[in-house]
């Protein structure tokens, strides 16, 4: 288990380029298997293009208190990537006048920004239909101040969305670290008890599961019945909806994928599990994602990798939701991620 | 040629074998499919039963293919070991119960 971000490390994979360059030599350089461009391209759906824009995304730092095996942002402790309030004060200028219905933070913990209540507060002013926070949980209990969050949600009508990687402390520990699945338990509890992921609450409660290993998700629907048995029967837990994600081979697990030796494997199974119908609905044709620092990219993956937009608006100040419809969506081999089975995104499976 | 029996990647081919014989590898593959789609038994539960028959026939490639079909399935991997218990037992039990035929034989000629 990782202490420390592959940034801290100096890896050579915190680079983006060294990735970018990965995913693009090697099976793909030799034939072995195909570019997601010329996949996408055998079903006429290249160029891939932005349709209206439905979710907006921000990703409020890359701090966060734990140091996940496989977190695609590289987050942990020593990042210090923080958005400003003043580059929320920008975000809160579209907020207010865009025509997403569905409002997204992420991280790194969202909540360790300091500006994060402010934020949360402002946002919420402006009505959006879905008010999501991305929360790993554990940092609910991860100290005193934090402990009201389950309250701060209720009382701004957020929609939780926490990540579970298992029903067993064994699968979940060995992901995310010593000690997270009984955090994770006691915080899920605490967030049943004051009315989240109750059937028919409003207060809107789902787990994002994520596969703890080299190997692609099962099927949503299956994984859903078998964690809500499992949660309810072992610790009288509720949820509402699980969303199983596919990992995607950037950042620390790539990383993971390289020294375990399971690259190659990883990527045919993504190819050969590729399905054109996932890319009719995949995220970033209706998403919009935005970084610490204000700029514009077409998912939270993108950012990670330094590919910013391919419009002329290019940061939330010069935002412009006419000019970035129809955008083409910048791509490389991890978008196979995105497209393989029933497909994945922020939302679970697309297809 | 391979200078060994076994190819992790030649798994990846089986599909392949319908080339030589498209009819009878089609309805091969049109079977297994709908053997392993959920019926009485949940998809999950004929994972771990072929998880199981995978060890008990020696297949390696079938080991590779249902240990991932597994942990895609949340299955755990006591879960997994339980259930090649079960193959072990049932092939053990095959054995010694042949121990009768022995023990029969014996006090035939012997006895």
């Amino acid at each position: 288990m990782a202490t420390k971000s592959l940034h801290k490390r100096e890896s050579d994979l915190a680079n983006s380029n060294r990735q970018l360059e990965i995913l693009s030599n090697g099976i793909f350089q030799n034939g072995e298997l195909p570019t997601f461009k010329s996949k996408i391209a055998e079903t006429n759906q290249f160029p891939l293009k932005a349709k209206k824009l439905e979710i907006l995304q921000i990703n409020v730092g890359y701090m966060c208190n734990q140091v996940c095996d496989h977190c695609h942002v590289d987050a942990g402790p020593d990042r210090k990537e923080i958005m400003t309030r003043d580059t929320m004060q920008q975000c809160l200028d579209v907020i207010k006048n865009t025509g997403a219905h569905t409002l997204d933070l992420t991280g790194g913990a969202p909540e360790m920004n300091p500006d994060f209540r402010w934020f949360v507060e402002e946002a919420a002013k402006a009505g959006i239909k879905d008010f999501i926070v991305r929360s790993n949980l554990t940092i609910i209990r991860a100290n005193k101040k934090y402990y009201d969050l389950p309250e701060f949600f209720k009382k701004h009508n957020v929609h939780v969305v926490s990540s579970m990687p298992h029903w067993t402390r064994g699968k979940t520990d060995k992901q995310r670290g010593d000690g997270v699945f009984d955090k994770s338990i006691k915080a899920l509890q605490e967030l049943n008890a004051v009315g989240y992921g109750i059937p028919n609450s409003h207060l809107r409660l789902d787990l994002v599961y994520n596969p703890s290993g080299a190997f692609l998700p099962g099927d949503q629907m299956s994984m859903e019945k078998d964690f809500k048995k499992a949660l309810m029967e072992d610790f009288s837990i509720q949820f509402h909806n699980l969303f199983a994600i596919t990992n995607l081979p950037i950042s620390r697990f790539l990383d993971y994928l390289i020294a375990s030796e399971n690259y190659e494997d990883y990527m045919h199974a993504l190819v050969e599990a590729y399905n054109p119908t996932a890319v009719e609905n995949v995220m970033c044709t209706n998403t919009l994602s935005v970084s610490w620092d204000g700029y514009l990219y077409d998912c939270d993956f993108n950012q990670m990798l330094e590919l910013p937009v391919n419009s002329k608006a290019k940061h939330i100040s010069e935002y412009n939701e006419d000019l970035l419809e129809g955008r083409n969506i910048v791509i490389s081999q991890h978008c196979y991620g995105c497209t393989a089975g029933a497909g994945s995104s922020c939302q679970g499976t697309v297809a | 040629m391979s200078k060994t029996y076994y190819d992790p990647a030649d798994l990846r081919k089986f599909g392949k074998i319908t080339e030589w014989s498209e009819e009878l590898g089609n309805k091969f593959f049109d079977y297994y499919g709908k053997v392993f789609e959920e019926g009485a038994l949940s998809t999950r539960e004929k994972s771990l039963i072929a998880l199981a028959v995978a060890h008990t026939e020696q297949c390696p490639y079938c080991i590779d293919a249902y240990t991932k079909d597994g942990l895609q399935r949340g299955v755990t991997k006591e879960e997994m070991m339980e259930a090649i218990h079960v193959g072990a037992a049932i092939k053990s039990g095959a054995t010694l119960v042949h121990g009768v035929q022995m023990m029969n034989k014996v006090n035939k000629l012997d006895g």
